[in-house]
């Protein structure tokens, strides 16, 4: 196994996409676009063999490498990775679970400021995803469009004027856009009115999933909501209806949390405090406890209630992961040994010098 | 089959949702399907995907043909049943039969809407015609009429050109 000194020096940085800027941020986390593309005619991964997976990855190695936008991104081949950088890299959602299963030829290239990142050899040739903080979606998908333009000018892309982007699943076809909004929702679950909403969300054929992305379930109060449909809207439409039901909702979290602190400020400020207790002073803590303790802190600050930089929290969120850990221990860890390292760095982070 | 909701008529209407990757069918009659419709575009306005997929089967069932087979990446479509995924891009156009059906079962629709891939052949000509038209403008303002009407001609050309091959491309 090689090792990725590039990718060691993420560790000390905090990507783009979690400052805590942007429109709407006090509910809003982030926003991301991913586009799905293909070679024509080559085989897709899970249907070639390596000569032909080989093929694709050299093919668009290329052209990402030719790219000005990119020229001071990090080129990496996710095959050749130890275990934990791989998860390190799932963790700062830099590549897809996908991406970093086993076989040969996968790679991705990161942008600077971990705002472009774009998988080769996923279950298309291409995907090519852009992260911002707060409610950008507009934005993400200009950048992502100009990078797309790019690599259309260099590269032979499977496209049909009748489907659009042909893509290995046909959940994907036509746009092969997948626009998300990660929300924070600390009231709408505290009233109950999540499943509601979640329900809702899912009959208008926009799904939600958790923080830490596919097939995880919303944990800590953290929910994307992400559209399904990518055929017969335009990338316009698609954004804008996605915009709209996001609007929605943030407007049912701000009208709780206005409502709930006005009724009951003391049961929200005993919530928030008892969690800054606990983060500044226990000693063991799993993750589940930390995300959730790390929201309250977070909606702690979204109310005024305490002065902390939000900054802060994206980077516990972050840093708390197990690949993340390990990292910055520079060894495996045992699930106690984590939980404990776990509870010292967010101790030493918050400033607590007990 | 019977409607999912009145469990009376028969159902016309099959919508497949997936929510976190559990596929769920509910098969309505026109009725209840408008209903659920209504419903739901008091919301949001999901009813133009559920007219979409009434067109789509109204009455008829769908009929697949099995024994394709992409040339490019040999797939047969029993296998595209079976793995969920096609093989390469060329299979849209061996499995050309089913793929309407099965892309409107998904998304409601079958027709893409957008733009195509900015080629290199696309930027070529599209500078081609920038340039021409500065010309144009050129020998307008030094009244060279002649000249003026021969570079129109051509950019009406390569327009016309373009044109007709994304018509072509549509008619494979």
């Amino acid at each position: 196994m090689k090792k990725n000194n590039k990718i060691d020096q993420l560790l000390n940085q905090l990507g783009a996409w979690l400052q805590g800027t942007g429109q709407d941020s006090d509910v809003v986390v982030s926003s991301r676009v991913r586009l799905a593309r293909n070679l024509k005619g080559l085989p897709f991964y899970h249907w070639a063999d390596d000569k032909r997976r080989k093929e694709v990855y050299e093919i668009v190695k290329e052209a990402l490498l030719d790219i000005p936008e990119l020229k001071n991104g990090i080129w990496v081949d996710i095959s050749e990775l130890p275990d934990v950088d791989k998860y390190f890299l799932l963790e700062r959602h830099l590549v897809s679970r996908e991406l970093v299963e086993k076989g040969h030829y996968k790679a991705c290239i990161i942008s600077e400021q971990e705002i472009v990142s774009i998988m080769v050899n996923e279950e298309d040739h291409i995907r090519l995803q852009v992260l911002q903080s707060g409610l950008s979606l507009l934005s993400a998908i200009d950048i992502a469009r100009r990078i797309d333009n790019q690599l259309a000018s260099r590269l032979n892309y499977a496209f049909s004027y009748d489907w659009g982007y042909l893509t290995a699943c046909p959940t994907n076809t036509g746009t092969g856009l997948r626009a998300s909004v990660m929300l924070h929702l600390p009231l709408l679950v505290f009233t109950k009115q999540i499943a509601n909403v979640v329900n809702t969300i899912a009959k208008l054929s926009f799904t939600t999933r958790g923080f830490y992305g596919e097939g995880t379930e919303a944990s800590g109060n953290f929910f994307q909501i992400s559209n399904q449909v990518t055929l017969g809207r335009s990338e316009e439409e698609i954004v804008e209806n996605l915009l709209k039901v996001v609007d929605q909702v943030i407007s049912y979290e701000r009208q709780a949390r206005e409502k709930v602190y006005a009724q009951d400020r003391n049961t929200i400020e005993d919530q928030v405090y008892r969690s800054y207790g606990m983060l500044k002073y226990a000693r063991i803590m799993n993750s589940k406890e930390a995300i959730e303790l790390l929201s309250n802190l977070r909606l702690g600050r979204e109310l005024g209630i305490i002065d902390i930089d939000i900054k802060r929290i994206n980077e516990l969120l972050l840093i708390i992961q197990p690949a993340h850990l390990q990292k910055m221990e520079g060894k495996k860890l045992t699930t106690r040994e984590r939980d404990i390292k776990r509870a010292d760095l967010i101790r030493e982070r918050l400033g607590q010098e007990v | 089959m019977i409607c999912d909701i009145c469990g009376k008529r028969e159902a016309t209407v099959h919508l497949t949702e997936i929510i976190n990757g559990k596929v769920t069918e509910l098969h309505l009659c026109e009725e209840c399907a408008r209903k659920k419709g209504a419903q739901m575009e008091q919301h949001f306005g999901i009813a133009d995907l559920l007219a979409g997929l009434a067109d789509l089967s109204s009455g008829l069932e769908i009929k697949e043909e099995t024994g394709l087979k992409c040339e490019n990446c040999g797939m047969t479509y029993h296998d595209f049943k079976r793995v969920g995924k096609f093989g390469c891009s060329e299979c849209y156009e061996a499995f050309r039969k089913n793929v309407p059906s099965l892309l409107k079962r998904i998304h409601g629709s079958a027709k893409y809407v957008g733009e195509a891939p900015r080629t290199q052949e696309y930027e070529r000509v599209r500078d081609e015609v920038q340039e021409l038209k500065r010309q144009l403008q050129q020998a307008i303002e030094r009244e060279e009429y002649e000249k003026a009407a021969e570079i129109r001609d051509r950019i009406k050309e390569i327009e016309k050109a373009r044109t007709k091959e994304k018509k072509d491309e549509k008619e494979q």
